[in-house]
């Protein structure tokens, strides 16, 4: 990859509370290739979605993006890019694609006119000429009789529906990249399926990037060819999804693997990792997954283990990468050993 | 994470609350209430002269000079002793109106709530109705036909004509109450209806009770002086702070300092009432959320 | 929607037939009548005020004469005025409009200047002009009505590009052409419609301003910020659209309200509306006249409340569906 399209270069975004500085993402650094498909997985309150909004710079106060971080995309540093040219950016050439249809649509004006209203804020054409490019796009994502549809309100819609319409309004200016925030978390399975499925098929006709944010390995395994994960507010992992699928190394990332269902296991009982994710406000010393780790031992709490390159573009945050034989002797989680004691 | 930690992974955007009327508002709300409560308590010992005797009929309508401050009215009486007394006219009548409101409100509101089948329908219709009555138009025909009211009933009308929207708003959150866990537990281990009224539902709904009474009190104060400034308020020669503005307002333009400072009394308390209460709002929410 | 509108007039005769009964027995209970010797001419004798009585039916018993009070409103007859010698209906005629063109300027300016008070206050959220805005606005919530008329009719009658009395100008009124008429009458209310819009406005500027506080963390804004559009856009367009729902309310209490006010600014700007009749028929005790004031001003919260819902339906489309 020379030239990625976006790269995101130590971007830390802090949210500066009463209550302490929440380090939601601290120190994040990754790339996207023209027409490439990039996961980023991990829990919630792993950082996935800060990251999201950051690079579109949608951080609100209290939040910000803290000095030293980059995020270059088409030769230009977002950080520090005027707010005339960051909205030049929004919706034209990086767009984004949210959680909730139902909430991210505005829900006193009709569907139509959210879609059309993309082209009246960055194209050049007349109120008719956006409305037809909206009918178009609805058309597009496999909307039917797309011109009634237009005219209808948000609730007179179903929660797939209303998936594509953000997806066309996300496509209207065809952009370099889309950025999906769980696009699919909140739908039914079937209707999931059919939302990837269109997404691929979009991404392959018009050459549009996607980061595709998600907690879900599944939805990764579907859509992305290399893949991110997130944990603490930090890359934890980083490899082609093949190869990730073939081996992780991060036992965070093993864990995420043990916790996908799988249609072959027998075993009633789904996997989880044990505890939570810790508060942002206190990261815990040396590696943030360390409370929760089969693995951990006294170098997990000293030191913080930096991005080891397990081989290629493989990289891993632990420790295990220079001292692999520990991984044959895996104990209980410290979380565990808590709730064993009290 | 505690529960006022901002979200960390903003779902929509982080929050925001905008500005909050400081702290500050609010204690300097407290201390201008102190001062005038306190003035009005205190009158017949603060006020220079005697608010009804009429001591020089030829020094009437007198400008404010050192002797008298605010001037002097028609009658040549001295208009700083007669906002101070009157003050404590009109705080009286608001307080006491306020509280019969209070009462009856809180029970109206407390017993639509509960209430089941047809009564419970019939309370809220009869609520609705009373709703739409103009409740100044209405005050305005009760005390012309029924003159000469004394300060008793009068008080006792502007209760009894002010309790619905503090109704309505009780029979709201008894109602919200109902639906909740504590209170079906209760019932579930037998206590009467009556004691879950009084033991678990009124102390919940007191907060937005209390709120409600400070901002309604504002509320109070000038409807009286705007009945006393019509002339079926408070009865002349005592003074409350709407028959003095009465007295300046034939002659406003040459004789402004009539009317001039017990409106400024008023617009004073009335806009301390109302930081108050909104302050008062804004530091009970919390608990407001968690309980109900 | 007709079913919809038929039903809720129909529940607001009711309530209206209710305060008109409410009413009718606060003022008939009270002791003494209009003809009772505090306010007449001593010379009168007393066969002279029970014939009076006798012929407007106060000696009758209470119950008939609700009976004769509700048979005649049903019939649309207000009954007689003592005062003005005249049928209450036709005086309630010549009131009307005047109130109406009082509360109708009065309600749209005040919409539009909370509306835009709270659009400013909300663009610069926690600065300076928030908080003066903020201030200023409680600071009219806070004044009389009566006074703050008091305080304008005095300013302007120092300084006057504005007529500080009644609806047109007596001498020179019916001398001028349609167009003139016009402009003089607009003339005359504007200092009323003005005091009354400085009390209302903040009322509504208030609560314009915690609704747009409320939906600025809408998912739906950060989708809108997400497409490129101006802060001034989306807070005029998208948030201001959702925001009003919450404020429509508020067009159903500011009939009573504004009516409360109309009936001081009325008598101090001697506006020959509904609230000057009701202040002057205060001395003379005219029963009719009070309880068909009182029985109108309800009428009018009913149709506030009517008017608010039809708002609601024309402002959310998650409600049309509904009907």
């Amino acid at each position: 990859m020379t030239q990625p399209l976006l790269s995101v270069e130590n971007l830390s975004t802090w949210f500066h509370t009463s209550s302490g500085v929440a380090r939601s993402v601290d120190g994040v650094s990754f790339a996207i290739g023209a027409g490439e498909t990039l996961g980023i997985v991990g829990e919630s309150g792993c950082g996935k979605s800060v990251t999201a909004l950051s690079i579109l710079r949608l951080i609100q106060p209290p939040g910000r993006i803290e000095a030293g971080s980059r995020i270059m995309f088409e030769g230009k540093d977002i950080v520090t890019l005027d707010d005339k040219g960051m909205r030049g950016i929004r919706g034209n050439r990086i767009s984004m694609i949210f959680q909730e249809p139902m909430s991210a649509l505005n829900p006193v004006f009709t569907v139509g006119d959210q879609v059309a209203e993309v082209a009246r804020v960055h194209g050049n054409g007349s109120r008719q000429d956006a409305w037809n490019r909206a009918v178009e796009m609805l058309s597009l994502t496999g909307i039917p009789s797309p011109e009634e549809r237009a005219k209808q309100y948000p609730h007179q819609l179903s929660g797939g529906m209303r998936q594509r319409v953000l997806i066309a309004m996300a496509l209207m200016m065809t952009p370099a990249l889309i950025i999906a925030d769980e696009p699919t978390t909140a739908l039914d399975v079937t209707i999931q399926a059919q939302i990837l499925e269109l997404l691929v098929e979009l991404q392959n006709r018009l050459g549009t990037s996607i980061l595709m944010i998600t907690h879900d390995l599944g939805v990764i395994a579907e859509t992305a060819s290399r893949v991110v994960v997130m944990y603490g507010g930090e890359v934890v992992e980083e490899a082609e999804v093949k190869t990730l699928f073939a081996g992780a190394h991060h036992p965070y990332t093993e864990g995420l693997m043990n916790a996908m269902p799988q249609i072959t296991a027998s075993r009633g009982r789904l996997n989880v990792i044990p505890g939570t994710v810790p508060s942002p406000t206190e990261w815990p010393s040396g590696c943030r997954f360390r409370d929760r780790c089969s693995y951990a031992w006294e170098r997990c709490e000293r030191e913080h283990p930096p991005l080891y390159q397990i081989s290629g573009s493989h990289t891993s945050r632990c420790h295990l990468a220079v001292e692999p034989e520990r991984r044959a002797h895996p104990h209980l989680p410290l979380v565990e050993q808590a709730n064993a004691t009290v | 994470m505690n529960s006022d930690t901002p979200l960390v992974q903003p779902r929509g955007v982080a929050p925001l609350r905008g500005w909050q009327p400081s702290r500050g508002a609010a204690v300097a709300a407290s201390v201008v209430l102190v001062i005038i409560i306190a003035a009005c308590a205190l009158a017949p010992l603060i006020a220079p002269y005697d608010p009804t005797v009429q001591p020089n009929i030829l020094a009437s309508s007198q400008p404010p000079s050192l002797a008298h401050p605010f001037g002097t009215d028609p009658y040549s009486r001295d208009v700083l002793s007669r906002v101070i007394h009157g003050g404590r006219v009109s705080l009286l009548v608001a307080v006491l109106a306020t509280l019969v409101s209070v009462t009856l409100g809180t029970a109206y509101g407390a017993a639509a709530g509960y209430a089941r089948g047809i009564s419970g329908a019939v309370l809220e219709r009869l609520l609705e109705a009373l709703l739409s009555i103009p409740r100044l138009l209405l005050l305005i025909a009760v005390f012309a036909a029924w003159r000469e009211v004394p300060i008793k009933g009068f008080i006792l009308i502007l209760g009894v004509t002010g309790w619905y929207g503090l109704a309505r708003l009780v029979r709201g959150q008894v109602l919200a109450l109902k639906a909740q866990d504590f209170v079906a537990s209760a019932h579930a281990l037998g206590a009467t209806r009556a004691r879950v009224i009084i033991r678990h539902i009124l102390p919940n709904v007191l907060t937005p009770v209390v709120v409600a009474a400070t901002l309604g009190l504002g509320h109070v104060i000038v409807l009286e002086a705007g009945l006393s400034y019509l002339g079926i308020g408070v009865r002349p020669p005592d003074p409350s702070w709407g028959n003095i503005i009465q007295d300046g307002s034939d002659q406003i333009a040459a004789h402004w300092w009539i009317s001039l400072f017990p409106g400024v009394a008023i617009v004073l308390t009335v806009m301390a009432f109302n930081v108050l209460g909104d302050a008062l709002l804004r530091e009970l929410r919390p608990r407001q959320i968690e309980t109900g | 929607m007709a079913a919809f509108l038929g039903r809720r007039i129909a529940q607001g005769a009711v309530v209206v037939a209710l305060v008109a009964t409410i009413v009718f027995l606060l003022i008939r209970l009270a002791p003494g009548d209009p003809f009772a010797a505090s306010m007449a001419d001593p010379r009168i004798s007393e066969s002279v005020r029970n014939e009076w009585r006798r012929s407007y039916g106060l000696d009758l018993p209470i119950s008939q004469q609700y009976l004769r009070y509700v048979a005649s409103v049903a019939k649309g007859d207000l009954g007689f005025s003592f005062s003005l010698q005249r049928p209450v209906r036709s005086v309630l005629a010549d009131a009307l409009p005047n109130t109406l063109l009082l509360m109708a300027v009065a309600l749209i300016a005040s919409f539009a200047a909370g509306i835009a008070v709270a659009l400013a206050q909300v663009r610069r959220r926690g600065r300076l002009s928030d908080r003066v805005l903020g201030g200023v606005s409680l600071l009219f919530f806070s004044v009389p009505d009566f006074w703050l008329a008091l305080l304008i009719l005095t300013l302007f009658a120092y300084w006057g590009p504005f007529p500080i009395g009644g609806a047109v100008d007596p001498t020179s009124h019916d001398l001028l052409g349609p167009a003139g008429r016009i402009v003089d009458r607009l003339n005359h209310v504007v200092l009323p419609a003005l005091t009354l819009t400085l009390l209302y406005f903040p009322l509504i500027a208030r609560h314009q301003r915690a609704a747009l506080l409320d939906e600025l963390p809408s998912d739906y804004v950060t989708t809108a910020r997400s497409k490129g559009l101006t802060e001034k856009a989306i807070l005029s367009r998208h948030t201001l659209r959702n925001a009003l729902l919450p404020v429509i309310a508020l067009f159903g209490l500011a009939f009573p309200a504004l009516l409360t006010g109309a009936v001081f600014v009325e008598k101090v700007f001697s506006w020959p509306g509904m609230g000057l009749t009701i202040v002057n028929a205060i001395d003379s005790r005219d029963y009719p006249l009070l309880t068909a004031c009182v029985l109108l001003g309800s009428a009018f919260v009913v149709a506030g409340g009517i008017l608010t819902d039809l708002l609601y339906r024309r402002f959310d489309p998650r409600l049309r569906d509904e009907l």
